[in-house]
């Protein structure tokens, strides 16, 4: 990195950090029929995605990190493997980048499964979606301390499975984080199903958030709408999504309200008044009781 | 004369030497009229106050009670009274009409403002002109209320009171910029209090002035103690002051070695010049009072203790030290901190600085005052001490506070994420994929070793050729051209940039000038319920015929655009007529309830 005069950085480096999906219950079993994309395929559109970013600008860096279901690792860093290209490509089928990429991820894939406890899981199981930001953050931190002159860094979920709800706080903190320090989250919803997550995560950092209708042409979609760099997004119209919707659901009925009561103790939202929360066992208004009585006579003509 | 004219008796002159006229002066808001005794007399005037420049007046005391005012084109009428407080009578009235006039005068369409309110103004309330003067600011500081104050209140939707008694705060915040101020010391040192010296003799003259004693009795307290002491009964005034100004005379002159011997033989005059230990009290009672944790070795560069009076000349002589006369030496930084406490306390007293006497009695006793508060100062001494070793405490000795609380415990968190999740799908109409959840038949054996499979599978066959097929790659780019040109005109693309910039100005501005004025409509209407007086009736019924004339007008608005932005503009116009439409419900239910109630029912129960 060094040996690269730094006066060569503009305004169009990019630094993208790809957050890929290595979740084997999203690409095997009865899940390959429903993406309609499988797994060699998917990887080959975006390694070949990969490459083109790094064609893009010679400055430009690509970091891959897996997002398993245990685990998450840094899986290829371009700026890492600059000294290495005297490697001769594998058969000469595969350029270097490609296999050196597919070799990490045996690895990782080996050692998600050793961490794993359950050995025939229930439900939805989600990647750890908030560990791989975390990782991607981290990273841009260290790139953004390096010095004055540096790409600018971008997120891009490449997401399949469901949202893990055990990790809301953890991926709005992250999110936040990535707010704070002005790193766009983009999102390509591989999967069956949206991503209430990354929509917000999106939405909050002013990235793009997209779900290809096809799922074969996933290339076109990376390459014509998460490709283009920070600086060009001031002057091309990408995809925005029809509109966010912050309103919440309550819990007792998952009805959307616009308004309702909320506990105070975990901030659990209902439509109607109950005695107890239902969520977190809070006991309200018990001093309170006559004058919520008066408050409920005064409601009941209405409703 | 609230009532809005004065009638005076006065001569009209042409000038200062002349005779006069004797007649009767009437002053109305806008005119003013001389009616002389003799019918036959060729002094009548009737004269418009808008003609009227200003106006000047003869000094109380001067030989004749004058009015002049004076014409925008020259010249001026000139009145002689026979009293002075007659003259006060009529020159406070001018000074009224003429600061109305001329702060209304400069903007065309303001003077119609005031010539229309002044009747309704009359009528529903008793303004003093101050207050209404504090309004015409008000209108014409603010462009967007005077719109307002146009349209309600001059066509007779809302009356003045009930326009103003919404802004009641703008109203009193003017208010209290106009409250007296006191005036305090001054803040120039009492230097002042200069000797002069005739050339001729060995005199030395000091003036003092009530003014000035007043001074010296605040900032030494010595001084003022020693006059309650000694004045009268040990010597008169007279020759207290003596005896003060020759010590002043002896610290000018820097004649510490006189003064040490003076005092020697004069126990009264040593009062004067010994430092004052009232003031030395008074410190240690400040230091007390300093906050305990206050670092001052924080400060410790901004010390020049060691050069006294930090070098700087006192009437034009460099001070310097005799540690033997000390005790008769006031330091130039001494006297400029008391000075500036004693300013920064302001002045306590309220009274006319008249007798010597009664000023240092008032301010013992205001002194006193302070002392009662010291006392309670001695109950502030141990919750200070309390303050200082909380401030330092050492953290390793303290025992660790526990605060007593109850872990929250969320008993399904999957329940508590889930349900914004579910929500956030239904939101994005794919409920159909949405709801449906991922089977997972799989063991984590059997994944893992299917997807090794797939990785070791790719590595053998490489990249597929080619990456994409070319029809599927032209959907895609239709698709998402079609997508973005359909979200092209979506409102609300990003937080920054309004909808409304997007409009022609005018445009623009008749939107909101409809919200705010709808507003306003709505404030009023919704506050008049529940209509308990026949007055809030006939104010509802008011504003109710105002708001239905709003409706045209946005319809017009609506028609008035562009095709472009009329999808816009209607969308914007919609709350307004949401809002309208509410008041109209209420109106109509209200009224409704009223006609079937019977009268028995207490309001408000349904």
């Amino acid at each position: 990195m060094a040996s690269i005069p730094s006066k060569l950085y503009s305004d169009d480096v990019s630094l993208l950090m790809l957050l890929l999906d290595t979740n084997p219950f999203l690409w095997t079993g009865a899940n390959t029929t429903t993406t309609s994309l499988p797994f060699p395929g998917f990887l080959t559109h975006v390694l070949s995605f990969l490459n083109s970013i790094l064609l893009l600008n010679q400055l430009n860096q690509v970091v891959v990190i897996a997002t398993g279901v245990n685990s998450c690792d840094y899986i290829y860093d371009s700026s890492s493997s600059l000294q290495k290209t005297a490697d001769s490509s594998e058969n000469g089928r595969m350029p270097i980048l490609c296999s050196r990429l597919l070799s990490k991820l045996e690895e990782f894939v080996i050692e998600d499964e050793r961490l794993s406890k359950d050995d025939s899981p229930e439900g939805i199981v989600s990647s750890l979606l908030s560990g791989s930001l975390s990782l991607a953050l981290c990273y841009i931190q260290r790139v953004f301390r390096s010095g004055p002159l540096h790409p600018q860094p971008r997120i891009l979920c490449l997401q399949g499975s469901p949202d893990g709800p055990e990790q809301y706080v953890a991926i709005m903190n992250a999110i936040f984080s990535a707010q704070r320090s002005m790193v766009p989250i983009d999102s390509c919803v591989i999967g069956a199903q949206h991503s209430a997550f990354l929509q917000q995560a999106s939405y909050i950092t002013g990235g793009v958030y997209l779900k290809p209708q096809l799922p074969d042409g996933l290339f076109q979609y990376l390459s014509t709408v998460f490709a283009t760099d920070l600086l060009s997004r001031n002057f091309l119209r990408l995809p925005k999504p029809v509109g966010v919707d912050f309103r919440a659901s309550c819990f007792c009925h998952k009805k959307t309200i616009d308004m309702g009561y909320i506990c105070s103790v975990c901030l659990s939202i209902f439509c109607k008044h109950h005695k107890k929360c239902s969520t977190c066992g809070s006991v309200f208004g018990q001093a309170l009781g006559d004058t919520s009585s008066t408050d409920r006579k005064r409601k009941t003509p209405e409703t | 004369m609230a009532a809005g004219q004065v009638v005076m008796r006065a001569k009209y002159k042409t000038s200062v030497k002349d005779p006069g006229i004797p007649g009767v002066l009437k002053m109305t808001w806008d005119k003013f009229i001389f009616t002389p005794n003799d019918p036959r007399s060729s002094g009548k005037l009737d004269v418009g106050f808008k003609s009227i420049k200003g106006h000047m007046f003869s000094k109380e005391g001067s030989k004749k009670a004058l009015l002049n005012l004076t014409q925008y084109q020259g010249g001026g009428y000139i009145f002689e009274f026979d009293k002075f407080p007659d003259r006060d009578v009529c020159r406070d009235f001018v000074g009224k009409v003429l600061g109305k006039l001329q702060s209304v005068v400069p903007s065309g369409q303001d003077a119609k403002v005031v010539s229309e309110r002044s009747p309704a103004t009359v009528q529903d309330e008793q303004l003093s002109p101050e207050e209404m003067e504090r309004r015409i600011k008000l209108l014409r500081d603010a462009s967007e209320l005077q719109k307002l104050h146009k349209e309600f209140v001059i066509t007779g939707i809302l009356t003045e009171a009930e326009f103003w008694a919404t802004r009641k705060k703008l109203l009193d915040v003017d208010g209290s910029k106009t409250s007296k101020q006191r005036v305090g010391f001054k803040s120039a040192m009492l230097a002042d209090v200069r000797p002069l010296t005739d050339g001729r003799t060995n005199k030395v003259t000091f003036s003092l002035t009530p003014e000035i004693i007043h001074q010296i009795f605040a900032e030494k307290p010595a001084v003022h103690q020693a006059y309650l002491n000694f004045v009268p009964s040990k010597m008169s005034e007279k020759d207290f002051w003596t005896k003060y100004c020759r010590a002043e005379y002896l610290h000018r002159t820097k004649n510490a070695v006189a003064a040490a011997a003076e005092a020697a033989e004069d126990e009264e005059l040593a009062v004067f010049l010994k430092d004052d230990d009232i003031l030395a009290q008074e410190a240690r009672q400040k230091i007390r009072r300093v906050d305990p944790t206050l670092d001052m070795e924080a400060d410790e560069g901004d010390d020049y203790m060691h050069l006294l009076d930090h070098g700087i000349l006192r009437d034009g002589i460099k001070e310097t030290t005799d540690l033997q006369y000390e005790l008769y030496k006031r330091t130039l930084s001494q006297d400029l901190n008391r000075h500036a406490a004693v300013v920064l306390e302001g002045r306590a007293l309220e009274m006319e600085l008249g007798d010597t006497r009664t000023v240092a009695e008032a301010l013992a006793r205001s002194k006193q005052a302070e002392l009662a508060t010291k006392i309670s100062d001695e109950n502030a001494y141990q919750e200070r001490l309390e303050r200082a070793s909380r401030m330092t405490e050492i953290e390793d000795l303290q025992a660790p506070r526990t605060l007593p609380f109850a872990p929250l415990c969320i008993k399904d968190p999957r329940e508590y994420f889930d349900s914004q999740q579910a929500n956030a799908l239904k939101a994005l109409g794919d409920a159909v994929a949405g709801t449906r959840p991922m089977n997972c038949t799989l063991s984590t054996e059997e994944a893992y070793g299917s997807f090794r499979e797939l990785i070791s599978e790719m590595r053998a066959a490489g990249l597929s050729d080619p990456v994409v097929k070319p029809e599927v790659s032209l959907k895609v780019l239709n698709g998402l051209t079609q997508h973005l040109s359909s979200t092209k005109y979506n409102l609300g693309k990003s937080a920054q940039e309004s909808v409304l910039d997007t409009l022609p100005k005018s445009t623009k501005e008749e939107l909101l000038h409809h919200w705010t004025s709808i507003q306003e409509l709505l404030k009023h209407f919704w506050s008049s319920y529940p209509i308990t007086t026949s007055y809030l009736y006939d104010k509802v019924s008011r504003i109710k015929d105002a708001m239905s004339h709003i409706y045209p007008k946005l319809q017009e608005i609506k028609e008035s655009v562009q095709s472009d932005f009329r999808h816009q503009v209607s969308l914007l116009v919609q709350p307004m007529l949401q809002a309208l439409d509410a008041a109209f419900a209420h109106y109509d239910a209200d009224l409704q309830k009223r006609s079937t109630r019977s009268g028995d029912r207490p309001n408000g129960f349904v």
